[in-house]
């Protein structure tokens, strides 16, 4: 227990700047600079997929005027990584106005990764028409309905749509039949297989008077309890921010378009329009590593500065 | 001859719903809609505006009206005929609301 707790303290240190990695073992993460990633005392951790989100891909305004640009310097950065991850996952607001030129620009840019696997669940910049082009596309995996799961390197992965069916005030939501899926898809899997759960708005509610949240996420939590690893990631936000809670880890993505402001410090949500010498360092992609032989999952944030 | 034209108009007025009716424009700035409440007569074109730099959309509750994505400057208009209250949102960001009461 007083290990435990030593662990806990570690994780305050992930404020390292511009590359964090954080293990999760055994649901206790431990932290250590993105600088030390490739040193000895790491060499288990091997590269599973890579997160990037809210492309927004046909925004135009000053905030970024070349999002288009910025998404093929982040492709660029994963291409450049020494190993190559299994998968690409977009984490939604692929597009700004789910336009079919925005999906197809997108779709473009993404052609020039060396990992071709993608995986996508789409944010309400995607779905303005409910998701008419984008079920077409990008989301024709998840057969329709947005959700669907997948397993890669020894992980589960479930793909969950919040942004269909909004809540008074607000808040993303689920329904029903989701979490009746999720319920099924998880019973039967043995308690020691890391669960990785994604979706595009927060599932842990960071700021409610600006909607982000999922207003029925405790009921995917309840399923959730029982797995020893357990990582939930969000976009939607543009900025990180992160918590343990028993053996989960939720972990929010950086856009590669633009940033937001911090909850609470502005009148509203929206692009935040930064110097341009400082823009690339609020942009970013998250790298999900497992090591095997520990169980652990190891996320580093890296920016385009 | 001015009898017959003063029934006349009185019966156009009629035709048209309201003689009240009354054109109203809401814009969409800073997440907002201003204003957020509008009350007009039966007959009454809405027209929102997104003044914005973010798109947004105009969509009913209940499915009655949806404007599409609005980008900046983008404007979408809605004729309100029979009595009621009609609530809205923005698909995008739902925490926007507003209501249009036509009475």
């Amino acid at each position: 227990m007083a290990d435990d707790i030593a662990r806990r303290t570690a994780l305050k240190c992930m404020a390292f700047g511009a590359g964090t990695v954080f293990a999760l073992s055994g649901g206790i993460p431990v932290s250590f600079p993105l600088a030390e990633a490739a040193s000895p005392k790491h060499a288990g951790a091997k590269p599973l997929f890579v997160q990037i989100s809210d492309s927004h891909i046909g925004f135009n305004k000053d905030a970024n005027p070349d999002v288009d640009g910025t998404l093929a310097r982040v492709a660029a950065v994963i291409n450049d990584m020494p190993a190559q991850p299994a998968f690409i996952l977009h984490t939604g607001d692929i597009t700004h106005l789910s336009k079919p030129d925005e999906f197809d620009r997108a779709r473009q840019i993404l052609k020039g990764l060396r990992t071709s696997e993608l995986h996508t669940t789409p944010g309400e910049h995607d779905v303005i028409d409910q998701g008419r082009v984008y079920f077409d596309g990008f989301g024709k995996e998840s057969g329709g309905k947005g959700y669907y799961s997948f397993d890669s390197g020894g992980v589960h992965f479930a793909a969950l749509i919040n942004v269909l069916d909004f809540k008074q005030g607000g808040l993303g939501a689920l329904g029903a039949d989701q979490l009746a899926w999720l319920a099924d898809d998880l019973s039967g899997r043995a308690a020691s297989q890391p669960v990785v759960v994604f979706a595009h708005m927060p599932l842990w509610t960071i700021y409610a008077p600006w909607g982000w949240g999922t207003s029925d996420a405790d009921a995917a939590f309840a399923l959730l309890k029982r797995f020893g690893s357990v990582t939930v990631l969000n976009g939607h936000i543009h900025q990180i921010v992160q918590k343990v809670e028993g053996n989960m880890t939720f972990h929010t993505a950086r856009s590669t378009a633009y940033p937001q402001p911090v909850a609470g410090t502005a009148d509203a949500p929206g692009p935040l329009k930064v110097p341009p010498e400082k823009l690339a360092g609020m942009l970013g992609l998250t790298s999900v590593s497992l090591r095997r032989h520990a169980a652990a999952i190891t996320l580093a944030d890296r920016t385009l500065a | 001859m001015l009898r017959r034209l003063a029934v006349f108009v009185f019966v156009a007025a009629a035709l048209s719903g309201a003689a009240s009716a009354q054109d109203t424009t809401v814009t969409i700035k800073s997440f907002k809609f201003m204003a957020m409440d509008v009350a007009v007569a039966p007959g009454s074109t809405v027209t929102w505006v997104n003044d914005d730099e973010e798109p947004h959309t105009v969509t009913s509750e209940t499915g009655l009206f949806a404007s599409g994505g609005l980008d900046t400057g983008q404007k979408f208009s809605y004729r309100f005929e029979k009595p009621g209250v009609y609530k809205y949102r923005c698909s995008i960001h739902p925490q926007m609301t507003g209501t249009v009461t036509v009475k």
